[in-house]
């Protein structure tokens, strides 16, 4: 049984009387200890769907339908308190912004202890010692002096150890991670994915990493579900999408960026027009306006997500090098 | 070549006041010494992490920020120490982009306004609505986005809004700060791909920062590496890339994972430890020792040149040997 298993969610906006679909029937799970990206643009509906699984929602948005279960528990049926204790302890989840996230007027150590104190019941004392633990496994030096300092007196990449520190607290089963490195420098970024890849493989924890790096998902991810429009569009092994995307849009993604690992004249090609918009209704495949490849039936029907794929026209390795 | 534009020794310091009498207690030094040229028509990329001084000295290029000490020649002319009325006509000939579109475009005015405002205030000969419908064009914008608000329009599209405001009065030297870093991938490739129609175009030279280090390879000819304020490697894209001699180099370099799950070739020696020290408080000797993996002892007494190593390249290292590239 999957960790997390996802069927068939859609979660809506409701504003001023109007619904808007901002993430449509997707389906996905996580198996133990695997680490799976969710990429896509602005507007995807990557963040939205995982907020959902951390039961986080704003009040404007709602699950219409679809389930999600998780370690053998149906989430969307847990009473509020419920879902309390299973966030922090079961689920964790590290943002993309570590200067906002933490309370910028309690010391480090209250707020990892905290965390520590709430999902696992360990006195104060035997709390602080655990704070101590985590901090040296997260690669805070100094950490007993560390923890009476402020996150004033953090850097940003020492600001988002802290976080992973505090997601750490409860021993979870699955870190949901949202753009974990996309405020840090290179340096810093490649320090924190290698330990938060640590992590994961030391304590056999899950994480869906989500981010809009191609290179990080290459990197470190093992599965893959490309998103667009609020939709699940291709998913698949990373190896799999890297060597030969079936989605245009997938292929679109690799051909726009431009990477060290080839000749610096390489044209970009990038792919036309903009994200798709969730209050802009596009009927057919969301991603017709901006494909290549657009047919009749594109434009009026959506195609539906069979074997990890959401399109009419699946590119072979022939049609990619045709263009 | 000529060049356009020549950076020389140039430091750039803000002091820290404190106290009822502000009394300067400290300074950040944000450029120390640096001292570099653009070529006419060339693209010149300054790389570096959060506060390694890259876009103080681009400002200090625009003249936003003045600088300590050094000088700034620009077209065979110093104006470091222009001011006021006469630093208009260096206004003219050099514009900047900058990285949010979101906050460097008015919010009250159409598109159609920003540009003609530009044109308004240096008085631009020509029919400006003329004017501004053919700089709406050259970005890839239909004629009707001139009645556009920056709110009705897509993060792109206010950059492309941006890059025509840059172009209005026909600048020689364009400065790209960020230019692309707050967009979305697939329009980050358009944006990219009219910045280099338009150097082509118009023998534009830019300075391109940048904290991507594939987006700046790709577009720039020569770039250069800061590090708390000093250039640490400078030479072509080719060089930099395919044999970095400076161990920040390399590390930043390996720090960038590539698309490619096949590709175990990133962060083959590890990633870089420890954090950026302090402007505020600059380790002695070469900045770069605290996180160096090779450094030795006098590397944390004595600051190291920028030693050429044959071709563009230099590199401000002692562990650098100078004659294995020279001697190519």
């Amino acid at each position: 049984m999957p960790l997390l298993e996802i069927e068939n969610l859609t979660v809506s906006l409701s504003q001023d009387g109007t619904e808007t679909t901002l993430v449509h029937d997707i389906s996905y799970s996580v198996e133990r200890g695997e680490i799976l990206a969710l990429v896509g643009e602005s507007g995807s509906g990557k963040s939205v769907s995982s907020l959902a699984v951390m039961g986080l929602l704003a009040k404007a948005l709602r699950v219409t339908s679809g389930t999600i279960r998780f370690d053998g528990n149906d989430l969307l049926a847990l009473k509020n308190e419920e879902m309390r204790q299973l966030r922090g302890r079961d689920i964790s989840m590290v943002f993309q912004e570590p200067m906002t996230s933490l309370n910028p007027v309690r010391s480090i150590g209250s707020q990892i202890m905290e965390s520590i104190e709430e999902n696992l019941g360990l006195s104060r004392a035997k709390a602080r010692q655990r704070a101590i633990e985590l901090l040296k496994e997260v690669g805070v030096a100094d950490a007993e002096r560390r923890l009476k300092q402020y996150p004033h007196h953090f850097s940003g990449g020492m600001r988002q150890r802290v976080m992973i520190a505090i997601a750490l607290a409860g021993n979870p089963k699955l870190i949901i991670a949202d753009e974990p490195t996309t405020a840090l420098d290179v340096t810093i970024q490649a320090q924190i994915l290698d330990l938060m890849a640590r992590i994961c493989r030391d304590h056999g924890t899950a994480m869906i990493l989500i981010t809009h790096n191609l290179g990080i998902v290459a990197r470190y991810a093992q599965r893959v579900n490309v998103m667009y429009g609020g939709r699940i569009v291709e998913s698949g092994s990373a190896r799999a999408i890297y060597a030969e995307p079936r989605h245009p849009y997938t292929d679109g993604l690799l051909q726009s960026v431009p990477r060290l690992d080839q000749d610096r004249k390489v044209p970009l090609r990038p792919i036309q027009g903009n994200p798709a918009d969730p209050f802009t209704p596009i009927p057919g495949c969301r991603f017709h306006p901006r494909c290549p490849y657009t047919t009749q039936i594109c434009r009026e029907e959506a195609p539906g997500f069979d074997d990890g794929l959401a399109c009419h026209f699946p590119l072979t390795t022939e049609t990619r090098e045709a263009v | 070549m000529s060049a356009l534009l020549r950076i020389e020794d140039l430091s750039v310091h803000f002091p820290i006041r404190k106290g009822l009498l502000q009394r300067q207690v400290a300074e950040v030094r944000a450029v120390e010494q640096v001292t570099l040229s653009l070529n006419r028509g060339e693209a010149f990329g300054l790389v570096g992490e959060s506060g390694c001084g890259k876009t103080t000295l681009a400002r200090t290029v625009l003249r936003l920020v003045d600088p300590t000490s050094g000088e700034i020649w620009f077209d065979g002319k110093n104006v470091s120490g222009l001011k006021g009325k006469s630093l208009a006509p260096y206004r003219k000939q050099v514009a900047a982009i900058f990285q949010d579109p979101f906050s460097s475009l008015n919010p009250r005015m159409t598109a159609g306004k920003i540009l003609s405002e530009v044109l308004y205030v240096h008085r631009y000969e020509g029919s400006i609505p003329g004017r501004v419908a053919e700089l709406l064009s050259l970005c890839g914008l239909a004629p009707r986005f001139a009645d556009l608000y920056p709110h009705e329009m897509s993060g792109g599209q206010r950059q492309r809004v941006g890059i025509a405001r840059a172009l209005a009065l026909d600048p020689e030297l364009i400065v790209c700060d960020e230019a692309v870093s707050a967009l979305d991938v697939s329009i980050q490739a358009q944006i990219i791909n009219l910045l280099e129609e338009l150097r082509a175009k118009f023998g534009l030279t830019y300075l391109f920062i940048g904290h991507d280090l594939s987006v700046v390879r790709h577009l720039c000819d020569r770039l250069a590496v800061m590090y708390l304020g000093r250039i640490v490697e400078t030479g072509t894209s080719e060089e930099l890339f395919s044999s970095p001699r400076h161990p920040y180099t390399k590390a930043l370099i390996d720090a960038v994972p590539a698309p490619d799950p096949d590709d175990d070739n990133t962060n083959k020696h590890g990633a870089l430890a420890g954090e950026i020290p302090s402007p505020l408080n600059p380790p002695p000797g070469c900045v770069f020792h605290t996180r160096c993996p090779v450094a030795m002892d006098h590397c944390k007494s004595t600051v190291p040149p920028l030693s050429q190593l044959g071709g563009h390249h230099a590199a401000a290292c002692f562990a650098v040997e100078p004659s294995q590239d020279a001697q190519r």
